[in-house]
């Protein structure tokens, strides 16, 4: 925690040195717009969207083993969201300008921006989730029984919400037409793919984490499901990624170029070539042992196989899609990018305050959930 | 980003509240710490945004009073952070007018004096220069924008076996960059411009992804610009000098075209490539180069359909 304290002080230090310099204390430039705090921001949508791979076991198929688990999936999903706004927050040219978001004070583009769409989702998102895990909670350490009626109809909006949440992020870069590598069917299919990788290979970690450090009682039942969600997530977005790859070098179009920089360089540029094939091989490494019985059952190598698929699909849902959108840009620029030191540690910052928030949240619950902490006491 | 405490309740045992004071007294200590570090390099900022310039409403909504007083404020905060004495308007689109943009490719030698004029009318940052204008240095036989080079550096020009391809903003009938603005900060005027108000833009750079000609730049920081390089003829939604943090473009100069001259980078072109003027009125002579010549578009195929037409001359 302490170190966690530090990390985003020192991220703070960072942003306000942004707030004063301004933007250009990042790596980014005219021709690639957008980097690590858009490249973040969509990963955590993501995790934030596979607190789903949870609920729909747990409500709609009543499974016991998720159950017991699926309010720290809904708090890894609240902690998530909250970054992904923070990075969004920390991108604007003019934060002190929020408020032109809001409808009717501000002037809110709706339904024609997919980035005002994003802001409903986001923040609708982040509010049912509070609803439900606040309640539940509430109810748990009253000792009452929770009304169905208050978290049900909730949860079954969440459900199709939290598609929606990555979908709408996807279509952020899927409608524009200038960006050819970007405006492809496949990329919601594909941010969903990856999230349900990530998201459930993170939870995996922190359910270990949780049974090491409290009493609360985590099946490996529960894990053995999250590990089957894993594993045929990450078979499905390797396929898709494989289908892509396909359209963009089978054909050879000239709006291929985005997809050779990124794979193989162009024109000597090929900053971003070790990375995608680094993560290529996490993400292969990472679903041979997955789809091996007798590996995967090891929680060691489960663990260094969740490890490596969340990696791989940060490097893939970052520097691999985001930035090559920008290179070649739509004139045939290359201009490459490479985050600031004071980017990056805003980023670390960024992250190190919503761990900050989840490990917090996971203080408050676990001893609800496991019945220590109930009305009863006096101080309250 | 304080110490999470009070989460365990139990009985209150002497010992116990020693502690959660203590506890809540380093966590104090610890969060004021944390909140001076944070803030450290906020102390060095001289020139903060004023009460009015955070509340000024959306251009559209601001009565003509106060439309007034913030021209006037604008006016004042260059004369205090440029030390130069300048003049910001508003001027308005003129009625049964649509302009549009012609360049004859086969005059256009890549001099790139209109790159320079424009950077010079519109007061675009020096350092690093912000450029409107891209010229591109083609080689013949393709229109490949991608086979292109942005960063020629010849004793003379054009160069053997290349023509030029200038681009800016191409003022689109079908813009993706204001359809995508979340804040409707980016609008297109009845005479065609595409304008931006600079101060109610976010800086989200949405539009900046959206655009297919790479038309927008970003002020990535506080403008630089010299006090007497300043042109002190400013619009409102034009050529005055840009905060930091918002994104800009051309506007087809509109604080000079509305009121019936030629924009910058046309005036100063040596070579009559260019030719600007009303779609709207018959007798012009962007009308007569749109009715003869063979006129072609850039990325037809984004189906954005630009009011900037490009031919060539033989």
């Amino acid at each position: 925690m302490a170190v966690l304290t530090v990390l985003t002080v020192i991220g703070g230090n960072a942003y306000s040195r942004q707030l004063v310099q301004g933007l250009a204390v990042t790596g980014m430039t005219d021709q690639v717009s957008w980097g690590a705090y858009i490249a973040n921001f969509t990963y955590l949508v993501g995790v934030a969207a596979a607190a789903v791979m949870l609920v729909i076991p747990a409500y709609i198929y009543r499974n016991k083993d998720m159950h017991d688990v699926v309010l720290f999936g809904e708090l890894l999903a609240i902690a998530a969201i909250v970054m992904a706004l923070l990075f969004v927050v920390v991108d604007l040219g003019r934060p002190d300008r929020f408020w032109h978001l809001i409808p009717v004070i501000g002037k809110f583009n709706f339904p024609g921006s997919m980035l005002s769409w994003d802001v409903i989702v986001l923040n609708g998102y982040l509010l049912l989730n509070l609803h439900i895990c606040g309640y539940l909670l509430f109810m748990k350490y009253m000792d009452r029984k929770p009304t169905i009626l208050f978290y049900m109809p909730f949860v079954l909006v969440a459900i199709a919400w939290a598609v929606s949440i990555h979908t709408v992020t996807a279509f952020l870069y899927v409608g524009l037409v200038g960006r050819p590598f970007w405006n492809s069917a496949i990329v919601a299919p594909r941010f969903l793919g990856s999230a349900f990788t990530a998201g459930p290979g993170i939870l995996i970690i922190v359910f270990q984490i949780i049974r090491r450090m409290s009493t609360y009682q985590i099946s490996d039942r529960a894990l053995h499901i999250l590990r089957n969600i894993v594993t045929v997530s990450l078979l499905v977005n390797l396929f898709l990624l494989g289908c892509e790859a396909f359209k963009e070098f089978y054909s050879e179009s000239v709006h291929s170029s985005s997809a050779k920089y990124l794979f193989f360089g162009l024109h000597g540029h090929d900053a971003l070539v070790p990375w995608m094939w680094g993560a290529m091989a996490m993400e292969f490494a990472a679903a041979t042992i997955l789809i091996i019985p007798p590996l995967a059952q090891r929680i060691s190598l489960l663990n260094a196989a969740c490890v490596l698929a969340i990696v791989g699909i940060w490097i893939e849902k970052g520097m691999g899609l985001i930035v090559p959108g920008f290179v070649p840009t739509p004139l045939g620029n290359i201009v490459e990018y490479v985050p600031s030191l004071n980017e990056a540690l805003v980023c670390v910052g960024i992250w190190s305050f919503g761990l900050l928030i989840f490990s917090w949240m996971l203080h408050v619950s676990i001893p609800i959930m496991s019945g220590e902490f109930r009305h009863q006491s006096k101080e309250v | 980003m304080n110490a999470p405490r009070g989460t365990q309740g139990g009985a209150l045992d002497p010992t116990l509240q020693r502690r959660s004071f203590l506890k809540a007294g380093v966590g104090t200590m610890a969060a004021l710490a944390s909140l001076a570090g944070i803030s450290a390099p906020l102390r060095s900022v001289n020139s903060g945004v004023s009460l009015d310039a955070f509340l000024q409403q959306h251009y559209k909504r601001l009565t003509p009073d106060l439309l007034d007083q913030i021209l006037r404020r604008i006016e004042n905060e260059v004369a205090r952070d440029y030390g130069a004495k300048v003049t910001v308007r508003d001027i308005r689109p003129m009625d049964g007018v649509e302009f549009g943009y012609a360049l004859n490719l086969s005059r256009c030698n890549g001099n790139r004096k209109c790159v320079e004029a424009c950077v010079q009318e519109n007061n675009q940052t020096r350092d690093p220069q912000m450029q409107y204008i891209r010229v591109l240095e083609m080689p013949a036989g393709s229109l490949d924008v991608e086979k292109s080079d942005l960063y020629y550096d010849h004793e003379q020009v054009p160069a053997k076996g290349k023509y030029y391809l200038p681009v800016q903003c191409q003022q689109c009938q079908n813009p993706p960059c204001t359809k995508v603005c979340p804040v409707e900060a980016t609008w297109t005027e009845p005479d065609g411009i595409t304008v931006i108000d600079y101060n109610w833009c976010i800086g989200c750079r949405y539009c900046m992804a959206a655009c297919p000609y790479e038309a927008r730049r970003f002020n990535w920081k506080q403008a630089e610009i010299p006090p007497e390089e300043i042109n002190p003829n400013m619009g409102y939604l034009s050529n005055r000098i840009r905060p930091m943090g918002v994104v800009e473009k051309c506007t087809y100069c509109l604080h000079r075209t509305r009121e019936g001259q030629y924009p910058a980078c046309m005036e100063v072109c040596p070579t009559g490539a260019r030719v600007f003027g009303n779609m709207l009125d018959p007798d012009s002579e962007i009308n007569y180069i749109l009715k003869n010549k063979r006129v072609y578009i850039l990325k037809e195929d984004a189906g954005t359909a630009p009011r900037f037409f490009y031919y060539f001359d033989v």
